[in-house]
């Protein structure tokens, strides 16, 4: 068990999220996100791992009922200044009908008190930065002109213009092929490190966690079931259901489903 | 000497983006036998779900051959392409838009039965209760509407329509990346049990690697529409000679492995 | 559903309305039995004066308050068998278009054009005059005109629908075209067109109403713009005669538009919630 010296950014304790009268969405989650790690929530569908992210975000619809805390390590965050957050979808970051380069200075003039003129050109080296090609000619563009990636690119240059200290990325690669999703993993690990963010990732895909990750929380039904170090969770789970995440994950390494030779394998050519 | 399932060859499909002509498919050839899984993998736009939407007749090609169990396959048309679809089955990405909003189980598996005249009225209830243990369903949920059932359950409904008419080949089109992790390998592993007794050959599509390697017998990796790599499943991932090939093992995320910083 | 619909006042002022004119429909026959259009007391009775004619007579004695309640059956009749003919036809034309595209589409659009620019009561009241006034022939002018709104947003809808993956499973499966259009594609572009349905009705009833004025409805039957045409020569001095049935018409398309309205808004609230 490692100590960890200071306080966490965000420490959350006995976070209860109900929508309507349903069964919780979470139910009393104790979790600390530690200042300048990267943490991944694991889980499947309905584990509660999105409305996690919103909650610590402060996005969770005002019907939403929520009980227990989520303290913050000095002054109270701002939302869209001191989070930023990337959706699974562009469409949920980026409105379509505005430019994507005015999208971005928005959220620099708005966050960051500079002049339009300032925010502009604060959005052009945001776009070079998260590696948007020619990005003087960029600025104008309109989402729908853009790829899957490059809608992506977009979503983080909005997230961090305003230099926030926690980075929330919930699904954010999922709806991309793979050789784009390992470009923007790679992507907001160097933007995390570069600006010394938190990172707080949400991903159904385990081996992505095993790579990103420092720390990874598994949850399951809106539980906790176990969080800890990355090659730790991964090699030696503790919980069964991580035990049974990991068994269930079908990577390169994994054996062949088809039994071996029996009928299926077609003759030689 | 192996029976040729399905053999194509130059297939090429092209479509205007704006007053461009795109090759969305540019001379691609493959063949699948009898009770095997090819794989069809590369990035997005590689073409994919073009070749697969070409090889079901939904869309026509601007050149290429098709032959399927020794038919030239491009040629029937109406009446008789309809009648001979029974061999050749298709099971999609997304169990909800799958299948017609107001359907019930029973209904949506009625229907092969019944255009392909598989059973008489008054033995399809029992057909269709035999398909839904098949896939590992229980019979009572034939009374259900589909989307009151969950994802994995609604997913085995879609290939138990597939097998309904007893085909010989079942495109799958990213069948299993919509599902719970702890899903997909039931139901690669119900698949692979059909393909054992029922002697079904599949044209796996997907982007995941990792499932790749595991279900397929052979890849063929497309890139910009064009076939970049084909081969023994294993061997090609586990040694990609082309470039989109050794990329795609690249980006695909290793539990096991550390492979830390390498932007 | 029905609890969620009863909950706007339109849906309930609405409702209120259309359920008090079936009443009136349904009851003419028991209420006041026989032909309405006999002499049933003295001419020009004011309303209000005789209990047994409480809405007092026209010009020829007869009951008007008896020919408000049969004026209801026609007008309930007409405009409900004129709205079920023209969104059949319209959903049925939009379907073929739409599913069909190319040449058939082309051809059967401009033949919807050609029926949308001529208006709706000129080509009602050709037709009425050229093939003759009763209600069948009513309903068919209406419907004549009518079928082209349906028709469009029937197109509309099945031009996306046709994208969706389970269309193309339908085409896997190997099922008929003819059976996918009308088996899988329009049942799910129906709510759109349906909400139609009350505009519709409204029209038609007007529009009943407008040819029966002219003389051209059927003569056999009780209406009530035949009831304001009757009571226009005596419009001075006998004026409930023509404004009773004016209040009926307006009151009835009212209805009809605040229910449609709440339905519109009810099934809102449901997609919202889903």
């Amino acid at each position: 068990m490692s100590a960890a010296p200071q306080a966490p950014l965000v420490a959350l304790r006995g976070l209860t999220v109900a929508y309507g009268g349903d069964a919780p969405a979470l139910n009393a989650i104790d979790l600390d996100i530690r200042a300048g790690e990267r943490l991944a929530l694991i889980g499947e569908s309905g584990s509660g791992k999105s409305t996690l992210a919103l909650a610590v975000a402060g996005l969770l619809p005002a019907s939403a009922k929520t009980a227990g805390t989520i303290e913050w390590e000095g002054t109270p965050p701002q939302g869209g200044r001191d989070i930023g957050f990337v959706f699974q979808n562009p469409a949920g970051s980026l409105d379509p009908v505005m430019a994507v380069g005015r999208q971005v200075a928005e959220v620099a003039c708005t966050h960051l008190g500079l002049s339009w003129s300032d925010a502009l050109a604060r959005a052009r080296d945001l776009f070079g930065r998260v590696g948007l090609p020619d990005p003087d000619t960029l600025v104008h563009a309109f989402p729908h002109q853009l790829s899957g990636g490059q809608k992506q690119r977009v979503a983080l240059a909005a997230a961090i213009a305003a230099r926030p200290k926690l980075l929330i990325a919930d699904e954010a690669t999922s709806a991309l092929d793979t050789i784009v999703q390992a470009e923007i993993v790679a992507l907001i690990r160097r933007l995390v490190a570069e600006d010394g963010m938190t990172l707080l990732f949400v991903s159904h895909d385990i081996a992505l966690a095993a790579e990103l990750a420092d720390r990874i929380a598994v949850l399951r039904g809106g539980r906790l079931m176990e969080c800890g170090p990355a090659r730790q969770v991964i090699d030696r789970p503790q919980a069964p259901y991580t035990q049974s995440l990991i068994a269930a994950h079908i990577g390169l390494d994994s054996a062949p489903l088809f039994a071996s030779a029996d009928a299926g394998a077609p003759a030689n050519e | 000497m192996s029976k040729r399932l399905l053999t194509v060859a130059g297939l090429s499909k092209r479509f205007r983006r704006g007053d461009k002509p795109v090759a969305a498919v540019d001379a691609v050839s493959f063949h699948i036998d009898a009770a095997e899984t090819l794989a069809l993998a590369g990035p997005s736009g590689s073409g994919k779900s073009t070749v697969a939407r070409l090889l079901l007749r939904l869309i026509e090609p601007d050149a290429g051959s098709i032959a399927f169990e020794g038919d030239d396959w491009l040629a029937l048309q109406g009446g008789a392409l309809r009648a001979r679809r029974a061999k050749m089955q298709m099971v999609f990405q997304d169990p909800l838009a799958a299948f017609n909003p107001r359907a019930t189980v029973a209904r949506v598996l009625d229907d092969p039965l019944r255009i392909h005249r598989i059973a008489p009225r008054a033995e399809r209830p029992c057909r269709i209760a035999d398909l839904l243990e098949r896939v590992g369903l229980s019979p009572e949920l034939a009374g259900r509407a589909v989307h009151e059932v969950s994802g994995g359950q609604r997913q085995r409904v879609a290939i138990a329509r597939a097998i309904a008419t007893k085909p010989s080949l079942i495109v799958l089109d990213e069948a299993v990346s919509a599902l719970d992790v702890s899903m997909r390998g039931k139901i690669l592993e119900l698949l692979a049990d059909l393909q054992r007794t029922d002697r079904i050959a599949y044209l796996f599509i997907s982007h995941d690697l990792g499932l790749v390697r595991a279900f397929a017998h052979r890849v063929a990796i497309l890139d910009g529409g064009r076939l970049a790599e084909e081969g023994d499943a294993r061997a090609v991932i586990d040694a990609p000679q082309s470039a989109v090939g050794k990329a795609l093992v690249a980006a695909t995320p290793k539990l096991h492995g550390s492979k830390q910083d390498a932007s | 559903m029905k609890g969620r619909f009863l909950q706007t006042p339109e849906a309930v002022a609405g409702t209120a309305i259309l359920v008090l004119l079936a009443i009136m429909a349904l009851a003419a026959p028991l209420l006041f039995p026989g032909d309405p259009l006999r002499i049933a007391g003295p001419a020009l009775t004011p309303p209000f004066q005789d209990w047994t004619l409480p809405l007092g007579t026209d010009r020829l004695g007869r009951d008007v308050l008896a020919e408000l309640f049969h004026g209801a059956r026609t007008s309930l009749v007409v405009g409900l068998a004129a709205a079920a003919a023209s969104l059949a036809v319209g959903a049925v034309i939009g379907t073929l278009a739409g599913f069909a595209g190319g040449l058939a589409d082309e051809a059967l659009m401009r033949l919807t054009d050609a029926f949308q620019t001529v208006p709706s009561f000129l080509l009602a009241l050709a037709f009425v005059s050229i093939v003759g006034p009763s209600l069948g022939v009513v309903v068919m002018a209406i419907a004549l005109s009518a079928w082209t709104g349906p028709a469009r947003i029937a197109r509309a809808e099945v031009l996306s629908i046709r994208e969706r993956d389970f269309v193309a499973g339908a085409r896997v499966v190997g099922m008929h075209p003819l059976e996918i259009a009308f088996r899988e594609v329009l049942p799910n572009a129906l709510p759109p067109v349906l909400a139609l349905s009350s505009i519709i009705v409204a029209q038609a009833i007007l529009i009943e109403a407008a040819l029966s004025f002219l003389g051209l409805g059927d003569p056999n039957r009780v209406t009530w713009g035949g009831m304001v045409a009757e009571g226009r020569t005596v419009l001075r001095t006998a004026p409930f005669l023509s404004i009773v049935p004016g209040i009926a018409l307006v009151v009835t398309v009212l209805g009809v538009y605040l229910a449609g309205e709440g339905a519109v808004e009810s099934a809102a609230v449901r997609k919202g919630l889903s």
